[in-house]
């Protein structure tokens, strides 16, 4: 990715409803509250991450997303339907994968399938097509009429998607989709939920440990920490909630000598904005400026184009550092904490 | 392309409009996959159920129990009817005698006593691990999320065990029938069809009791392996020792020596009551009510006016109403059984959590 790129966050037309919502979802296992007045909304045609540390609440939320298991207070919406009174018609809609999902190892992959199209009122060669394809889509078709018993634990994960993928669903709900999955295998899984997301205008919506993944292929994130949700929105959004208030940005320049190198640093460190440079290391890499407040990132960009001109700085590189998640994470569950 | 190669920035090139969006509850979309969904989600599950029963070891393996337990005493019933049969002839039930019949040496030796010990493993073998096999497999949360009615699960379940024991149990009755027909030469009065008939179902209710029993177990013990425990002890408990059980406490309920008849009498009937507690006494009375036209009563007279007029009773033959008013009740506290079983194992099944 090159360019100048404005990193505005996503503004929505307010005219389209999300797919999912949730006001005010509690639920509490005796004294304990698994999730905590909990507002979510997933809009069609996104991938929304839910992040959060093991037992905040994840697969409690989606089981109450799905009417498996009732909320304590507040409600959910899904496709418009409460999944605690219309739990058929919201589960016929949305494909899901269960964290450690299973199957019938005496039954092979496709006869697995085959119920799952059954107890969706699939029948026939509707549904044998269905089925088929599915499984050509998680790279399981040369293994599809082999007992499940036989499958290894990765190839059960691939069989998980095809299974929630067989009705054909709206809106999937994947709790821990790439655990067990070997490198290649979740870059194909996660270019699937893409041209799904990008193709039917599906929506997703994943919980995982991943961040990497998730960065990569989320649209929105959701970050949980005991129950409540800290934060919510693009890795931007978040970055800029829970970054330190600045950004930081890359140019690289094609500098010949000594002096060059004096007047880039110069130059660069008297742009307004620009709270401190730091040049690189070895004289050949990208230099690195610090930008505070995080806002004035996209001005500063500007800037840097127009003094390159200036003063003839031969400009190779300009971009802006995005944030890992890794670090927003890291801060948003610790200032929780705190 | 892998996830770690790719730059931590994605493009985001998401458009303002999606290409066809979801439509969020349209009400004609609504209406559509509401009749989309499977009008009776229990048979699909007791559909997929009764295929694995079928080809499960263990419906092989009772197939064969079965069939021993019915085989074995068939052959020395067999022997005796043929010993008797120049006298016998015109005598009534001949037919059924085939399961009443026995070694004479070994009472227990008799097709009924053998399958009213068996049947209660044929019912809990097929219901014990049928809902902790799906959690431990890890297949319940999914079969959940799929859009049938909670109870379907169990109720498909219970119904695909039934329709499995009755497959054997009525292959089993058949093959004895037909060794009868073809070996014996004897041809059984519409009667006793009607007999045997109705002692298959009331067979067939008590395996249903078992298989309620399993079922309960199955929901209610998290280890398909302690369930199938639980479930053998309570059958060891009942079959073997639930005799012995009921005589301790007889005994010790014994009235003195020189008690009145009355006294008796009413201590028996206490013990009587105590043993009909078990499910497995009160099978065994309408077994050999139905399958026996000449049983009269089944229970000990309650006075000295009773005791008397039994034992003066001219010897006769009743008819299969009759026998069936004999234990009505019976039949009655059996089915009442089932129901709390299945009750029990429904309602615990719909409040469980759907996670381990
Ligand atoms: N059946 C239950 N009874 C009591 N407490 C429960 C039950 N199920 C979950 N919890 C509790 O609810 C909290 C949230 O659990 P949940 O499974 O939603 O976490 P999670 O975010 O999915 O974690 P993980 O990343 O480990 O999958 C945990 O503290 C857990 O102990
Ligand atoms: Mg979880």
């Amino acid at each position: 990715m090159t360019g100048v790129e404005t990193s505005t966050p996503q503004k929505r037309s307010t005219n389209v409803e999300p797919v999912i919502r949730t006001r005010g979802l509690t639920k509490h296992y005796g004294s304990l509250t698994a999730v905590d007045n909990l507002d979510l909304a997933v809009y069609p045609g996104e991938i929304f991450g839910l992040l959060g540390q093991n037992g905040a609440g994840k697969t409690t939320t989606i089981l109450m997303l799905l009417g498996l298991t009732e909320p304590t207070s507040g409600e959910a919406r899904v496709m418009g339907l409460d999944p605690a009174r219309e739990p058929r018609l919201v589960k016929r809609r949305v494909g899901y994968l269960p964290d450690a999902v299973g199957f019938y190892g005496g039954l092979t992959g496709r006869q697995n399938l085959r119920y799952t199209a059954r107890l969706n009122g699939l029948r026939g060669e509707g549904a044998e097509g269905a089925i088929q394809d599915v499984l050509v889509q998680v790279g399981l078709d040369d293994r599809a009429d082999d007992l499940v018993e036989t499958y290894s634990r990765g190839m059960r994960q691939r069989l998980g998607i095809a299974d929630a993928l067989v009705k054909s669903p709206d809106v999937l709900i994947l709790d821990e989709p790439t655990t067990a999955i070997d490198p290649l295998g979740v870059a194909e899984i996660l270019d699937l939920l893409r041209t799904l997301v990008h193709e039917r205008g599906l929506a997703i919506l994943l919980s995982s440990h991943l961040l990497t993944q998730v960065q990569s292929v989320c649209d929105r994130i959701g970050i949980f920490a005991a129950g409540r949700l800290v934060g919510q929105g693009t890795v931007d959004e978040l970055a800029a909630t829970f970054g330190d208030g600045s950004a930081t940005l890359e140019v690289g320049l094609e500098l010949v000598d000594d002096a060059q190198v004096a007047r880039a640093s110069e130059v660069l460190g008297g742009l307004a904005g620009v709270e401190s440079v730091v040049p690189p290391t070895d004289g050949q890499g990208a230099w690195r400026l610090i930008v505070r407040p995080a806002a004035a990132e996209a001005g500063v960009r500007q800037e840097v184009l127009v003094a390159a001109v200036e003063h003839g700085l031969h400009l190779t590189t300009l971009r802006p550092i995005v944030p890992s998640l890794d670090d927003i994470y890291r801060s948003a569950i610790l200032r929780r904490a705190a | 392309m892998s996830a770690e190669a790719r730059p931590k920035p994605r493009p985001r090139l998401k458009p303002r409009v999606r290409p066809a969006p979801a439509p969020v509850a349209p009400s004609a979309e609504t209406a559509r996959l509401r009749d989309s969904l499977p009008r009776a989600g229990w048979r699909v599950v007791a559909a997929k159920e009764f295929g694995d029963h079928l080809l499960s070891v263990r419906f092989i393996v009772l197939l064969l129990v079965l069939g021993l337990a019915a085989a074995i005493p068939l052959y020395f019933a067999a022997d005796q009817i043929r010993a008797a049969a120049p006298q016998a002839s015109g005598a009534a039930a001949v037919f059924l005698a085939l399961f009443t019949l026995g070694s004479e040496d070994i009472s227990i030796l008799r097709v009924d006593t053998f399958v009213g010990i068996v049947a209660p493993l044929l019912g809990l073998a097929f219901a014990f691990d049928a809902v902790n096999g799906e959690r431990s497999e890890g297949t319940l949360p999914r079969l959940l999320a799929q859009p049938i009615h909670r109870d379907d699960v169990i109720n498909g379940k219970f119904a695909a065990g039934m329709a499995v024991i009755g497959l054997v149990l009525v292959s089993v009755v058949v093959l004895i029938a037909g060794f009868g027909m073809l070996r014996l030469g004897i041809v059984p009065h519409p009667q006793e069809v009607l007999r045997l008939a109705g002692w298959v179902a009331v067979t067939f209710l008590y395996v249903a009791v078992w298989l309620a029993f399993g079922l309960l177990l199955s929901v209610l013990v998290r280890r398909a392996a302690t369930a199938a425990l639980i479930g053998f002890g309570v059958w060891l408990l009942i079959t073997i020792f639930g005799e012995l059980i009921t005589t301790l406490i007889g005994g010790l309920l014994a009235p003195a020596a020189d008690a009145s008849v009355d006294t008796l009498l009413g201590s028996y009937q206490l013990q009587q009551l105590i043993t009909r507690l078990l499910p497995s006494t009160l099978y065994g009375e309408i077994s050999v009510v139905l399958l026996n036209p000449s049983v009269t009563q089944v229970s000990t007279p309650a006075t000295i006016g009773q005791l008397q007029q039994a034992q003066q009773q001219i010897p006769t033959l009743l008819s299969l109403d009759q026998s069936l008013l004999l234990v009505w009740p019976h039949v009655v506290a059996l089915v009442a059984l089932a129901v709390v079983c299945f009750a029990g194992a429904y309602v615990s099944f719909m409040r469980q959590e759907v996670r381990a």
